[in-house]
Parts: C-alpha cells; sequence; structure tokens
C-alpha cells in the first residue's frame, strides 16, 4: 500500500501512514493538538493549518469548504477530520 | 423616568423607553432559580429585547423566551407597528432569545432576519424551515434605518458560536447580546437604580464567558474603540451608568492574572496528585523536580487533598502544562481528580500539554481515564503516563525522572524530532 507522511509540529511527531489516511484518525493517538468535536466536518473544532504538502491532501468537499468559510478559516486551513492524506508528506499544526 | 414610575410601567407591559428612540421590550423572569442547568440564578433573569426607530423603519433586536411572549408582543405593539419593522437583528440564537421569534416573523412579514455567519445552521435547526430568507452580517456591515443605522461586530463565542452584537452609533448605543449581561432580575431594569448586582455579573462571566477568554479579548478590541453611552445586554441590568466601566472590568477579567510572577521565556508546568500511602506522591515529587531541571520551566507540585478545587481552576487557566497523579481505587480516579478535571469546562484548557500518573494495586485504570479525559478536554497528550504497581522501586522513581524532564523539554519545544509509524500507535497509542 502507499505510504504517506504526516507530521504534527506541534509535538514535533512524524508518523508514516498509508495512503486514504483521515489526519484525525492519528492526531487524537498521538496526542496532538488538533483535537476533534463532531468528527463530521460540522464544528470546526479540529481545524488545522497546512504549513507543507497541501497539494497531497484531498480536496476541501463542498461541506467541508461551507465549514471553512463559516470559520473564518484562512487559505492553508483544512479540517482534520475531513482531510484525506493521498501520498507524500504533509506537514500540519493547530490552527 | 423615575425608578418606581419604571417599575409600574413594567408591571402595566408598557415599553420602556432607553431614549426617545429606542424601547425596552423585554421580559422579567423573578421566579427562575436554574438556568442552562449549569447556572443558579438567585434572582431570576430578564430577556431584554429592544426596538430602535429610525425615520424610515424600526428594527427589533432580540426576542424572549417563548413563555415569555405575550410580554414582549403587548410591549412592542405600543412603538411599532408590525408593518413597520424592517429589520430583526438576532445577535444570539439560543431559545431564550429567540423563543418569540417564529411569531413576530409571522406578525412582521416585511422584515428581514440579520444574524452573524455562523447563525445559519442554527437557525435553520432552530425554525425547521425550508426556504428562510436571512441575511449574514459581519463587522463594519450596517443596517440603514434612515436617521438611524446598526453597524455590527462579529464576536463569535460570546457565548455560542453565533454571537454578534450591534451598535447604534447616532446614540452610542451597543445591543451587546449576552456580554455584559448577568441574570438579575429587578424592575427598575437600569443599573443606577436596580440593586447591587456585582455578584451576578461576575458569576456570569465565570461560567458564560471564561471558557471563552481569547474571544472575550478579540471582542474587547472590536467594543473598547466605541464611544459608548449606553450598553443594551440581553440578560440583566441595562448599564447607562459608567457603561465603559463594564468593558473595563471584563478586560481585567479576561487578563491573564498571574502573568507578572512569571519571566518571559519561562513556561508554567503544574503537577497536581492525591495519594492514599504516599506512592502517588513520591511519583509526583520525582516528576516534578525532574522537569523543574529543565530550564525556562516554572514547576509546582501541589497536593489535592490541601485545596480547594475552584482555587486550583484559576491556576491552571494560566499554566501551561497540567500534570495530574491519582490512585486507582475501585478502577476509577480518585474523585478529587474528577472534581478538578470537571471545574475546567469554564477554563480554556485547549493546547496545553497535560499529563497523567499514578500508583495502583492491581488494575491501574485510572492513569488511562485521566489521558482520555485531558484529551476531551482538547488538551495535548503527547506522552504515555507512568504507572507504577504500589511502591514504586529505585528503579521506577528513574522512569518518573525521565518522564518529568520529557515533559519540560516537550513543553519548552525541546524534544528531539521523532519519526514513528501509525501501527506503533495501535500498541502504544502514544508517540513517547
Amino acid at each position: 500500500m502507499a505510504k504517506a507522511t504526516i507530521t504534527f509540529e506541534d509535538i514535533n511527531v512524524t508518523v508514516t501512514v498509508p495512503a486514504g489516511t483521515r489526519v484525525i484518525e492519528i492526531s487524537e493517538k498521538v496526542g496532538s493538538g488538533i483535537t476533534y468535536g463532531c468528527r463530521e466536518g460540522d464544528c470546526g473544532t479540529c481545524m488545522m493549518k497546512v504549513s507543507e504538502g497541501w497539494n497531497n491532501l484531498t480536496e476541501p468537499s463542498v461541506l467541508e469548504d461551507k465549514i471553512l468559510r463559516e470559520n473564518y478559516a484562512g487559505k492553508h486551513n483544512r479540517l482534520a477530520c475531513q482531510a484525506q492524506v493521498l501520498g507524500g508528506s504533509v506537514s500540519v499544526r493547530p490552527a | 423616568m423615575s425608578a418606581a414610575r419604571i417599575v409600574q410601567a413594567v408591571a402595566q407591559r408598557e415599553a420602556i423607553p432607553l431614549s426617545p428612540r429606542v424601547h425596552w421590550v423585554g421580559a422579567l423572569d423573578p421566579g427562575l432559580r436554574s438556568f442552562d442547568i449549569i447556572l443558579k440564578t438567585a434572582n431570576g433573569t430578564s430577556y431584554n429585547a429592544y426596538v430602535v426607530r429610525g425615520s424610515h423603519g424600526v428594527a427589533v433586536v432580540d426576542t424572549v423566551k417563548r413563555e415569555f411572549s405575550a410580554d414582549f408582543f403587548a410591549r412592542l405593539e405600543q412603538v411599532a407597528e408590525y408593518d413597520e419593522i424592517k429589520a430583526i437583528v438576532l445577535n444570539h440564537l439560543e431559545p431564550d432569545h429567540t423563543g418569540a421569534l417564529p411569531e413576530l416573523m409571522e406578525r412582521a412579514p416585511n422584515a428581514q432576519l440579520y444574524i452573524s455567519n455562523k447563525a445559519q445552521m442554527m437557525l435553520k435547526a432552530l425554525l425547521k424551515r425550508e426556504n428562510l430568507a436571512f441575511t449574514t452580517v459581519d463587522t463594519g456591515d450596517r443596517i440603514d434605518l434612515g436617521d438611524r443605522s446598526l453597524r455590527f461586530l462579529h464576536t463569535p463565542y460570546l457565548h455560542w458560536p453565533d454571537t454578534q452584537c450591534a451598535y447604534l452609533a447616532e446614540e452610542q448605543i451597543l445591543f451587546s447580546g449576552d456580554v455584559f449581561g448577568c441574570h438579575f432580575c429587578d424592575a427598575r431594569l437600569f443599573n443606577d437604580f436596580t440593586g447591587d448586582f456585582r455578584f451576578s455579573f461576575e458569576y456570569y462571566y465565570a461560567h458564560i464567558m471564561r471558557p471563552f477568554r481569547d474571544f472575550v479579548v478579540r471582542a474587547l478590541d472590536l467594543i473598547e474603540p466605541l464611544p459608548l453611552g449606553l450598553i443594551a445586554p440581553a440578560h440583566g441590568p441595562i448599564l447607562r451608568d459608567r457603561p465603559s466601566d463594564y468593558v473595563k472590568r471584563y478586560r481585567e477579567l479576561a487578563s491573564p492574572r498571574l502573568k507578572r510572577e512569571i519571566h518571559p521565556g519561562e513556561k508554567t508546568l503544574l503537577v497536581f496528585y492525591i495519594s492514599s500511602y504516599g506512592n502517588t506522591a513520591r511519583m509526583a515529587e520525582a516528576i516534578h523536580s525532574a522537569a523543574q531541571e529543565i530550564s525556562g520551566v516554572r514547576a509546582s507540585l501541589y497536593d489535592l487533598e490541601g485545596g480547594d478545587t475552584e482555587t486550583f481552576a484559576d491556576l491552571l487557566e494560566e499554566a501551561d502544562a497540567i500534570v495530574l497523579g491519582s490512585p486507582t481505587i475501585n478502577g476509577d480516579a480518585v474523585k478529587p481528580i474528577w472534581d478538578l478535571l470537571s471545574s475546567l469546562t469554564v477554563i480554556d484548557m485547549k493546547g496545553k500539554l497535560g499529563a497523567a500518573f499514578g500508583s495502583y494495586g492491581w488494575s491501574g485504570e485510572a492513569v488511562r481515564m485521566i489521558e482520555d479525559r485531558l484529551r476531551g478536554l482538547k488538551l495535548r497528550v503527547p506522552l504515555q503516563g507512568v504507572r507504577v504497581k504500589l511502591i514504586p522501586t529505585p528503579e521506577e522513581i528513574l522512569q518518573c525522572h525521565a518522564f518529568g524532564r520529557a515533559l519540560g523539554e516537550e513543553l519548552m519545544g525541546r524534544r528531539e524530532a521523532r519519526v514513528i509509524d501509525m501501527s506503533d500507535l495501535l500498541t502504544s497509542q502514544y508517540s513517547a
């Protein structure tokens, strides 16, 4: 299976994951400050800043775009419960 | 109007003037003793709604709890015709402010709803209607009523995501929603007439606004530059006597209390423990002394048996890291730990460093349970806590030292970068 890496900058940990992994699945286990509320892309709690590898994440859905807008997200922000890593490396931290 | 005249007018369901063009059309709920389950209300509360009349139309700011709709409509009808109402401003959608909204929308078909961006989903969930028409507004957006206008301030999370304020510049009146409000029912309405509501004001801040301290600060940055002649909150006395004092008080309450005690560049790490036979206490001392050795860490050690939960909660608000030690008794962490953890819902703990440890007799669930709770409070918990069976051996005390050092280094951002595989997380759940 294709591998990818996610670096959680707030705790300085890089995790090797299978492609397709949602960021939130790892961030809560590894103890990063990217925390979740609803896990359904509705509340905006898990907003994160993507410092590197934006294009290595799945495109935001219409729903995620809407929630990002409602939460005044910056252009480098995504929801960890929605974004899946496609490959390569991605660096994130709590927004 | 004298205080006695206001009391009489309120009882007769009259609208009460704040100025010739602005009226209070709210309702009093003197019998309420518990609000939203979590708040005590020794003096009941009020649901404040207001009407603003401009030369080209009328705006209604907020409504009341549904059971009090009759009071609201009776007052409203004295100062406005329904077809004159051009705008309904909803500063906060909680049902105690929107209970009369469906009825008002029926009665005032020309009115446009003005809500914050984040209120959209809530409005739909509240009204359960398709094809709802509304306008979302942000800081700087205005409603033009001719010779009066309302300007919006985006002040989210005070205390729901949707909250906002509206400012009537021509009269220097701020319709602040729940901000600067309190649960205090007094028919004299204005703060220069009512009884002493200082306790209620502070209590309301502590329970409703304190969890959102960062958002309070951002809101104050928007509010402080405004000339303020009067603050019209959604609960409690209308603040026309020295309104700026209440803004200043919010600034004080939202400012770090212990900031000056800590040197720049230092970070605080608090170790709290409770111990039956001194074993968890010995672990706590080891973790504390090792964390203290890391330069920049200001570590403190507290026995939960020796203090009050509320005082500790104040400390935790200012802390950068919190480490909790508990024995396991009957498969659980002990009550003083849960008391402390449940008190943290009124504090913004997001992103602080959290950790747990403890001695146990045979099963030792407490440490993992505390870690789960810390994660639930949105702390980061990157280090797996130390668990020791009964009396710690010298090696286990060394393990506690290593844990304390790692916590100190993590806090100061000095831990070395680590690379792990996802499968490691399945077994350890941690990056350590």
